[in-house]
């Protein structure tokens, strides 16, 4: 028979553990869930199906969206050219893109805004064109797009490290071409990768508040996300209502975190490492 | 992890793109990069002392960005240190034992990165609020959470928890358990064991995750926001008091307090790609003495 000796402390250490937990995660959100029951079904669809809550709901979902996708395009296209191709300054550049990570939101967010506002510098090349990006739906995409680079290129990248370059010169002396070979052979295996960081960064887009809402000019129907409109029911002091809300955006989020570490899994027996 | 394989050194014609395609792809990811990462950093130095270091030093010495400094300080020096002790506890029991329900505990330490932080914020003044779960309990005792400092430490807590855990937890688990039963067998106590063997082995992983913790503490704004109630010179911490500064049109003083907590994202970024590079060597170290 096998004994294992355990280190002390592992009762304790898993007691501090879900004690701490549990006060200050699992018991404010049971609380809230307990709360947003309260009111009773009939008050809860009311709010939800409220024109200005769809359309919040409608803004959040489609700008998280469209951020995602340019996430899962240009993350993918950076991860490729860091990882394969010689460039100077590198490793600064590699660096640079957890900013948005370290970054605090509402640093991004004014920085974004005053940039692309019709006097920014950007946003005043942008205006001669034609291109309203601040105070309009396209603000908001832009701000998501920023907090959700890193999370593509941040999955992408070590699963393309370490892609089996011998498969890539297996195809090559079979016959396929570069863009052949990319399209059958890389890219499959990195698909499972470029999904997770998407998911990532849909997720975190749809629960994004600080870069958001100094860009986004916050007007009902058009460019009020539900975070936002949470804060203002909360304003005025309709608890209830700020509740229902975020009932359904908790509902959302444990959806899709179980979505991702199911694709982590995926991931993992993927790429055994 | 990341010297697994040097593409850009891997030469074989066959796997290489065609230098168009190359050049290409460079060019429009570090023009991509530069315009989207890069100029931003310019364009807050520029706002931030375009009129002279006087207005800049002026909006930081300002009284009420000196209390939210020191607000941020206080949040940020009580909060780090109880998510430090939560994820070494939280690492040591899940690497160290077997149990029913772990990959639960792991995605429940995860959950605070998943919620929004405006109901991160929502959920304690549902408990604290004058409409919470609380409110006349506290009333009766006279204490005051929401729209005052223990609401924004309590909601910096939730949203800065999973930082060191989840640093630790591979860290931890990678490690295997040997060494610390070897060294039980050898008749150390378990604090003996964690402080000599587990320590030395983990302090990278460790001190990142204490400096992500930190940043995060710092830079919070959404679950603060709520709570906080905004009062200039009492409950405005560092991002709260660039967030009024910048709806008062003083876009100057607002980009001067930013760009302290830019310089702070900075560091952060330069801690980790030093720790990266300490943890490489480590690696390194080890496979060179097998």
């Amino acid at each position: 028979m096998k004994r294992t000796v355990h280190p002390d402390g592992v009762s304790l250490t898993l007691g501090i553990t879900l004690f701490y937990l549990g006060l200050v995660v699992l018991l404010p959100l049971s609380l809230t869930i307990l709360k947003s029951l309260q009111p009773g079904p009939e008050l809860f669809w009311q709010i939800f199906t409220s024109p200005r809550v769809l359309a919040a709901f409608q803004v959040s979902f489609f700008s998280a969206l469209t951020a995602a996708m340019i996430n899962g395009v240009l993350g993918f296209l950076t991860a490729w050219v860091l990882v394969r191709y010689p460039l100077p300054g590198k490793k600064i550049l590699d660096a640079l893109v957890d900013l948005p990570f370290a970054l605090p939101t509402a640093v991004a967010g004014i920085t974004l805004a005053a940039l692309y506002s019709p006097t920014g510098w950007i946003g005043s090349l942008l205006a001669r064109i034609g291109i309203p990006v601040a105070y309009t739906p396209s603000g908001i995409v832009l701000a998501l797009t920023f907090i959700g680079l890193p999370f593509v290129v941040r999955t992408v990248q070590p699963v393309l490290q370490a892609v089996d370059g011998g498969l890539e010169e297996a195809a090559a002396s079979l016959g396929a071409g570069r863009w052949q070979t990319f399209w059958r052979v890389t890219l499959p295996t990195l698909i499972p990768a470029v999904l997770t960081g998407f998911t990532m960064a849909f997720a975190r887009g749809l629960g994004e508040y600080g870069s958001v809402i100094f860009i986004a000019g916050n007007r009902p129907f058009v460019s009020e996300i539900v975070p936002l409109l949470i804060i203002t029911h909360l304003e005025q002091y309709d608890v209830i209502g700020a509740t229902a809300l975020a009932m359904i955006m908790l509902a959302v989020s444990f959806l899709l975190l179980l979505l991702i570490n199911l694709m982590q899994a995926w991931m993992s027996r993927r790429y055994p490492v | 992890m990341s010297a697994v394989l040097d593409w850009s050194r891997y030469s074989s014609p066959v796997t290489q793109d065609p230098l168009w395609v190359r050049r290409l792809l460079s060019g429009m990811v570090v023009l991509f990069l530069m315009l989207f990462l890069v100029l931003p950093l310019i364009f807050i130095g520029v706002q931030a002392f375009g009129k002279g270091i006087h207005v800049y030093w002026s909006a930081l010495s300002n009284p009420d960005s000196l209390a939210a400094i020191r607000l941020t300080l206080l949040t940020a020096l009580l909060v780090v240190p109880v998510n430090l002790v939560f994820g070494v506890c939280a690492a040591w029991a899940i690497a160290r034992k077997e149990f029913r329900g772990k990959n639960l505990l792991i995605t429940l330490i995860d959950l605070p990165f998943a919620v929004s932080p405006v109901i991160s914020g929502l959920i304690f003044v549902l408990l604290f609020g004058a409409q919470g779960w609380l409110a006349t309990w506290l009333n009766d005792w006279q204490i005051k959470i929401i729209f005052a400092v223990p609401g924004i430490v309590l909601a910096t807590l939730f949203v800065t928890l999973p930082f060191v855990a989840k640093e630790l937890i591979p860290i931890m688990q990678a490690r295997g358990r040997q060494e610390e039963e070897a060294a039980r067998v050898l008749g150390a106590s378990g604090w003996q064991t964690f402080w000599h063997v587990t320590l030395p082995g983990i302090r990278w992983g460790l001190l990142y995750g204490v400096i992500l913790c930190n940043a995060r503490a710092m830079g919070e704004f959404g679950a603060v926001s709520v709570v906080s109630g905004h009062i200039r010179g009492l409950t405005n911490t560092m991002p709260l008091h660039v967030e009024t500064l910048y709806n008062e049109y003083q876009g100057a003083a607002a980009f001067a307090v930013a760009s302290l907590l830019v310089a702070l994202a900075l560091v952060t970024l330069v801690c980790k790609v030093w720790m990266e590079r300490q943890q490489g060597e480590v690696k390194v170290e080890k496979q060179g003495k097998e």
